[in-house]
């Protein structure tokens, strides 16, 4: 079968290109909803390094979406289920180091073709199944929420018991997706969030309180923090972490950049402060996200408001249009319905 | 009950106009495969399709039945049966194999392709299953890009059309099934010598056609121009999972 890909060949341009999907071996999808990542924007604008864009593209983007099943030769799925194909391809096993962080594995959109097709195929374990009830159109952005489970799995793993009050900078997507996980997984906790536009820290109610950075009482202390930030302005965002943090918390950095980033060291060892980073996530974050949103009803409900748009997508330039509107939003996300 | 819809895969050109290739044009092969099976594939993973009927060349019917035997896996009915010498011999051949075959009605849609059309859509497929549903019949186009130049002698320019209302058609045809036997038996048959196009003949028997949208990309590969053009789509890293 020859499957139509709509790939960016260059900033702003998308071309159709064909691919010969295996309907023998792998699950056939076609796409229903997909939400436009910050990522995908930076290909799109041309926002990455000359030798990045010359190495990656053409690529078609796109890794956040919820399929339907139209064809399923290994019979583990039915006809018109709803899954979410997870974007992370590992190649080979490791007992030790997950697989979104092993150097083979490949990611769909960022050199590898994303979710911008007529059909996606895939193998079936890289699928997870969309709880019943479930907003598909939330369902578009799990991978998204992947992301802040994974950090806070990994969080669970590295920071010390005492989790009297955690600290979450970064006032967009992230952080308020990392802030409601971070609620449900810990109820007990303070949580504090940190961000620069008082509009988009009123949306963080469920939050014990949220701060203008440039407004944050001294003597407030944190056991541990998540740095969800990202570009320049990381380095201020993890320099007042490490200035409100207690001694031996831990720190998440999620926040991606393209330049380095300047961390004071001396206070990390002086307070022997734990920093890690996380990235992607796998499949059995994944599930571990559809299992949480089905568990807290009220995180779907929460994550509803922070659908900025969707829009319809017949034509190449309906998929222009939704990075428009996706690049002039200061917060949310943008949806796109398929129907390509 | 859902109501049956039947793709029809017209496998009947003989292919000559493909440069040294005495192979019909279906059967070369672009990417890993046949471009008849390719074609095949598009209706075969389509859930509004319940069974497909292939027609070709009696003397290649055997051969396209190996192939789809070899390409494709367990699933749906793929019937490989003989063609007419024309296309509207082929239409009635359809017709004919799939009243004697299935329990048609008035609701029972036929969906007509070429063959040598491997690159339609999921969305074409389902735009004209409904559009036939709901008008009786479609036909897929695209707007015209050329300015089209009507001749009735072939030397001077009899008129030129809008071209703002000028599409150019593409196949899936889709039709009533029933609706559409009726309007191919009251043809007579120099009638259905010149009239080669079923949305043609509904539309001169003033019945409605509705348009579907089709895609540049949804290629006839007719010339061995075309062949390259389909490779070019191909062409490139292969980046599916």
């Amino acid at each position: 079968m020859l499957n139509a890909v709509y790939r960016l060949v260059a900033p702003g341009m998308i071309e159709v290109a064909c691919t010969e999907p295996d309907i023998k071996n792998n699950v056939l999808m076609r796409p229903v909803y997909l939400s436009v990542c910050k990522a995908d924007q930076r290909y799109y604008l041309g926002n990455r390094s000359r030798e990045a864009l010359k190495a990656k593209l053409p690529m078609a983007l796109i890794h956040e979406c919820v399929a339907q099943v139209v064809f399923d030769p290994t019979g583990h799925f039915k006809k018109g289920e709803y899954v979410i194909p997870v974007p992370n391809m590992p190649t080979e096993d490791d007992d030790i180091i997950a697989e979104n962080y092993r150097r083979s594995s490949r990611f769909c959109s960022s050199g590898y073709d994303g979710f911008l097709r007529d059909y996606i195929d895939m193998p079936y374990d890289r699928l997870v199944r969309v709880p019943e009830g479930l907003n598909l159109k939330i369902a578009s952005f799990a991978e998204l929420i992947s992301i802040s489970v994974h950090a806070a799995t990994r969080f669970e793993r590295f920071s010390h018991k005492r989790k009297n009050a955690i600290g979450i900078w970064g006032d967009g997507n992230v952080g308020y997706i990392t802030a409601l996980i971070l609620k449900a997984l810990y109820p007990e906790t303070k949580l504090y969030v940190f961000g620069t536009v008082q509009e988009k820290l009123s949306y963080f109610s469920f939050a014990d309180a949220a701060y203008d950075v440039n407004n944050i009482p001294e003597d407030l202390m944190i056991d541990h923090a998540f740095e969800c930030v990202g570009g320049e302005a990381s380095r201020f965002a993890i320099a007042q972490i490490i200035d409100h943090i207690n001694p031996e918390g831990s720190i998440a950095l999620l926040g991606v950049s393209e330049s380095f980033i300047g961390i004071n060291t001396r206070m990390v060892l002086e307070k022997g402060l734990n920093l890690f980073g996380s990235s992607r996530s796998g499949v059995a974050d994944f599930q571990k996200t559809v299992d949480i949103l089905a568990a807290n009803p009220e995180i779907p409900e929460y994550l509803e408001n922070i659908i900025g748009s969707v829009v319809e997508v017949k034509t190449i330039a309906d998929i222009h249009d939704a990075f428009a509107q996706d690049i002039s939003r200061h917060f949310g996300k943008t949806v796109m319905k398929w129907d390509k | 009950m859902k109501f049956m819809v039947f793709a029809a895969v017209f496998a009947g050109g003989i292919g000559s106009r493909m440069g040294n290739s005495d192979t019909p044009k279906q059967y070369l092969e672009l990417g890993t495969k046949p471009i008849i099976i390719h074609t095949i594939e598009k209706f075969f993973v389509n859930e509004m399709i319940d069974e497909i009927l292939v027609l070709c060349p009696k003397a290649w019917v055997a051969h396209t039945r190996d192939l789809v035997a070899k390409h494709l896996p367990e699933g749906k009915k793929v019937t490989v049966i003989q063609g007419g010498s024309s296309r509207n011999g082929t239409l009635e051949n359809a017709i004919a194999y799939i009243e004697e075959n299935s329990v048609t009605d008035e609701e029972t849609i036929i969906v007509t392709h070429d063959a040598v059309r491997p690159f339609l859509t999921h969305r074409i497929i389902r735009e004209n299953v409904e559009a036939a549903k709901e008008y009786g019949a479609c036909d897929t186009v695209i707007p015209a890009t050329d300015t089209i130049v009507a001749s009735e002698d072939g030397k001077m320019i009899s008129s030129i059309p809008d071209r703002s209302k000028m599409y150019q058609g593409q196949t899936p045809q889709s039709f009533r099934l029933k609706e559409l036997k009726r309007v191919l038996e009251s043809l007579t048959e120099d009638e259905k010598a010149i009239l080669t196009d079923a949305c043609k003949i509904f539309s001169i028997k003033n019945k409605d056609v509705y348009m579907v949208n089709g895609e540049v990309f949804n290629i006839k590969i007719t010339y061995p121009y075309d062949l390259k053009v389909a490779q070019t789509l191909l062409k490139g890293k292969d980046t599916d999972a």
